[in-house]
């Protein structure tokens, strides 16, 4: 009780700083990647989708979400990384992103959520860019959650199809 | 206690856009010479409430320059100034200045007071002197003996004066212009401190006023208000020399009572630097208010009311034990929810719908500015303007209607001289027309000019690049050379056409609004521009199809018929392309599943159905496994949230909660190629003619 406390208690303290964000993580391929949360509008299950001729592979295809008809993208093969059978901790993330000149809401599958954590952003470490491979891009930093490493995901780029 | 004027800001300018827009229609059936003087009425009358309100509301830049306007509408109203075309000319200017005036107030931003200014000098000008000033100056040289007048004005106003937005304080200086005034105020009436409700006139007046003018003129000042006072005037003999003293000095001190009476209204009237706050968000409710009859409205409450009653009913039904009877009533009940929420959708579209006459309206104004520019003589004709539309799809095509106006006036219409010269009537017309047909609205731009000049055109094209000199083009094909990005018909760029925005970009726009734009022209006999567009974006009838285990919906609207394959009446034409001779013509044949790629779909043609659809005059043949329900759809974008998709236009979502694609014919086309690039002209045609012979 008192630990969970000093935890709560800590976390307040943490909000207090303006740099201070929370991300919300999830797994794909056994990775941890975050999104900011205040850009997650809900978590949903996997469910029916209605696919849309001819566009690329990792846009799964678009689902109704209230009367409004928001894509689906399937993180997985947006980065390249194989394919797996949607099970039942499959999720589907809905986000409000900014890009350019407009606000989209868009949907991302991924292998199930994790936690949410608070992150100052200065903690966050730039990726190092070692291999050419195109997912570094989408990565907009890297920080140590305990033992774990999270990477943050930059929307506007994982996003822009 | 105070009113807070701002509240009725937004009515203001609602109310004095509207007399604007009636002054405008008004000026352009002026014609100097044979003014109609109920004509000149209206449009005086539309000048004294603007000036009146934007008086009260302390807007006196506008009130000030609507004054000399004024002033000039009244003497031509009296008949003592001819009306002339400079002065048509100078009062439409200024009412295009006084919009952007209110314009500038609606948005609480600082007007811009130059034009203003100089229009006011140049009214100032053609009054001879300061308006204000005039009459009393020129009266007591002239005419004083003979025909002067004193006239006794009792002047009583009921308590509520203020509250309908009327001033006496400008009443009283607009006696004061008519001739020497004297005024004599009774504050009887003011009650004691604790009774006075400053929102009420208590205060009334005694005028003596000399003057040349006729009574009626006295009469007209208090026109505005003449329920709301009781009034008398009475034409007395002389002066009242002895008093006269006294009574000027009760003209300054009446100002004073007058205004404790009144704090707020005076003080919002007489403080114009410091605007008084207007909400912001009112502001741009031009563009997202929707006036709607109140017919209208009825007829939506009525069925909202018919709509409780079914819904009661079937949960009363829904209460009881099931049985076989029930199981039929539900039924019924289903099927009467069904119409009347039919009909309910159906009333609430009409809403949006508006007559087309919202757009129609602006173009006598255009046209004649522009036929004044071009030295034509042009008469416009307005025909089907009830014809109604949906308010987005109307906002949107005003700019290219606009431009096919102007293009028609520009390069259509010759001048008098070569009007003359080819026997022709000197005055051109351009007609705007407006009809429904089927469930698209189809708007016709005609004039009689010279046509479209195919071999001008043709030149251009070849110059561009467009064609080749070899390619042999029927006329009508020229003409629709108009249309293609990179093509100005203008020998030189003029100033109303030929700004870079080319036919290309009305093309585009009503493509936009799923609409087409055709051109058919006769060359000395004048062209006729057609636009067609769906009555509504919001709502379509649509087949549901099956293509593997993916449903996509067809407008209903471009289906022509649906049909199984005789395969003996299959050819096929080139490497992969089918053709079906259906009675005279040759459809070729799109197999969807290969346009979107899906796998599972039956790809035996005697196996599946054929839609012939039609669209840009083109028919084509989409192959789907089978044929589904048809219902209305309600069109949502994929774009809001995604990105255009070909062949798709948008989606929807059925019944059950899915999402489902709407199947876009002339991007369908397009996507399988069958269009020759640059041309509307499908390469099978020439293909199946081989084949046929």
């Amino acid at each position: 009780m008192i630990a969970q406390h000093d935890d709560l208690h800590h976390k307040l303290n943490l909000e207090q700083d303006q740099d201070v964000k929370q991300f919300l993580t999830f797994f794909m391929a056994e990775e941890e990647y975050g999104v900011d949360i205040l850009t997650v509008q809900e978590i949903r299950s996997w469910e029916e989708i209605t696919v849309i001729p001819n566009s690329p592979d990792f846009v799964k295809g678009v689902i109704n979400l209230r009367g409004t008809i928001v894509p689906i993208i399937d993180l997985r093969l947006r980065f390249g990384i194989s394919a797996i059978e949607y099970g039942p901790l499959t999720v589907v993330i809905v986000l409000k992103v900014k890009l350019e000149n407009a606000c989209k809401i868009m949907g991302i599958a991924v292998d199930a959520v994790s936690d949410v954590y608070s992150i100052a952003e200065h903690e966050a470490k730039a990726v190092p860019h070692l291999s050419d491979s195109d997912n570094a891009q989408f990565v907009a930093g890297l920080v140590n959650v305990g033992e774990k490493m999270v990477a943050l995901l930059d929307l506007q780029k994982t996003m822009d199809i | 206690m105070s009113i807070d004027l701002s509240q009725f800001f937004e009515v203001f300018f609602e109310e004095s856009f509207e007399g604007l827009d009636a002054m405008e229609a008004e000026l352009l059936n002026l014609v100097p010479g044979e003014e109609d003087l109920e004509t000149i009425n209206t449009i005086f009358r539309a000048a004294h409430s603007i000036k009146g309100g934007s008086g009260t509301f302390g807007f006196s830049s506008v009130a000030d320059f609507t004054h000399v306007l004024e002033t000039l509408l009244d003497q031509i109203r009296e008949g003592s100034r001819d009306l002339t075309a400079e002065h048509v000319n100078l009062l439409l200017k200024s009412v295009d200045c006084l919009r952007a005036l209110l314009r500038a107030l609606q948005a609480e931003q600082q007007p811009d007071l130059t034009e203003a200014d100089e229009l006011r000098v140049k009214f100032e000008e053609i009054l001879g002197m300061r308006a204000a000033s005039k009459a009393p100056e020129q009266a007591p040289e002239t005419v004083r003996e003979s025909s002067f007048n004193t006239y006794q004005i009792d002047f009583k106003p009921h308590h509520h004066l203020f509250k309908t937005g009327n001033e006496p304080l400008y009443m009283i200086s607009e006696l004061a212009e008519l001739g020497e005034l004297e005024t004599q105020a009774f504050q009887d009436d003011v009650p004691d401190i604790t009774n006075l409700a400053p929102e009420d006139c208590f205060l009334s007046w005694r005028f003596f006023l000399t003057t040349d003018k006729e009574q009626s003129c006295i009469e007209e000042i208090f026109e505005w208000v003449e329920d709301d006072a009781d009034i008398t005037i009475t034409l007395c003999g002389g002066l009242f020399g002895d008093e006269e003293d006294v009574a000027v000095e009760t003209v300054a001190e009446e100002a004073a009572p007058a205004q404790e009476a009144e704090p707020a209204v005076v003080k919002a009237a007489i403080d114009p630097k410091k605007p008084a706050p207007v909400k912001a968000a009112t502001a741009n409710a031009e563009s997202t208010s929707i006036r709607v009859g109140i017919d209208k409205v009825d007829s939506l409450i009525n069925m909202v009311g018919e709509l409780v009653i079914t819904q009661a009913m079937l949960s009363q039904l829904g209460e009881q034990e099931i049985t076989e009877a029930t199981i039929a009533s539900l039924q019924e009940g289903l099927a009467q929810l069904a119409h009347n929420t039919r009909d309910l959708q159906e009333n609430v579209m009409r809403i949006r719908m508006l007559p087309i006459s919202f757009v129609f309206s602006r173009f006598p104004r255009l046209v004649r500015d522009i036929s004044q520019k071009l030295d034509k003589q042009v008469e416009l004709k307005l025909l089907g303007e009830q014809t109604e539309l949906d308010k987005t799809v109307m906002e949107k095509l005003s700019d290219p209607m606009v431009h096919l106006v102007r293009n028609s006036l520009d390069h259509g219409l010759e001048t008098v001289d070569k009007r003359v010269a080819a026997g022709k009537n000197p005055v051109g017309t351009v007609t705007l027309n407006s009809f429904h047909q089927g469930g698209n609205i189809v708007i016709e731009i005609m004039d009689d000019g010279q046509g479209l000049n195919t071999t001008k055109i043709r030149e251009k094209a070849i110059k561009n690049g467009l064609i080749s000199e070899t390619d042999d083009l029927s006329d009508n094909e020229i003409n629709e050379l108009i249309f293609l990005p990179g093509f100005s018909t203008a020998d030189q760029v003029s100033d109303l056409s030929g700004r870079g925005v080319g036919m290309d970009v009305v093309r585009r726009n009503i493509e936009a609004l799923s609409g087409s734009v055709e051109v058919a022209s006769a060359p000395g006999v004048g062209s006729t521009f057609t636009i067609r567009l769906p009555l509504t974006l919001a709502i379509l009838d649509g087949q549901l199809v099956r293509i593997a285990e993916h449903t996509y919906i067809i407008p209903l609207i471009s289906i022509i018929e649906s049909l199984q394959i005789d395969i003996s009446k299959v050819s096929r034409v080139g490497k992969d392309l089918d053709v079906l001779r259906l009675r005279d013509e040759y459809i070729p044949i799109l197999r969807l599943y290969n346009i979107f790629n899906h796998k599972g779909a039956i790809e035996t043609l005697d196996k599946t159905l054929l839609v012939v659809v039609e669209s840009d005059n083109q028919k084509v043949g989409l192959l789907v496994d089978d044929l589904l329900s048809q219902q209305q759809v309600v069109i949502k974008s994929l774009e809001a949230n995604y990105q255009k998709v070909d062949g798709v236009s948008g989606a929807t979502i059925l019944g059950d909660g899915r999402v489902s694609l709407i199947v876009d014919i002339s991007g369908l086309i397009k996507l399988s190629g069958l269009r020759k690039p640059g041309s509307q002209e499908l390469i099978i045609e020439s293909k199946a003619n081989l084949e046929a012979s």
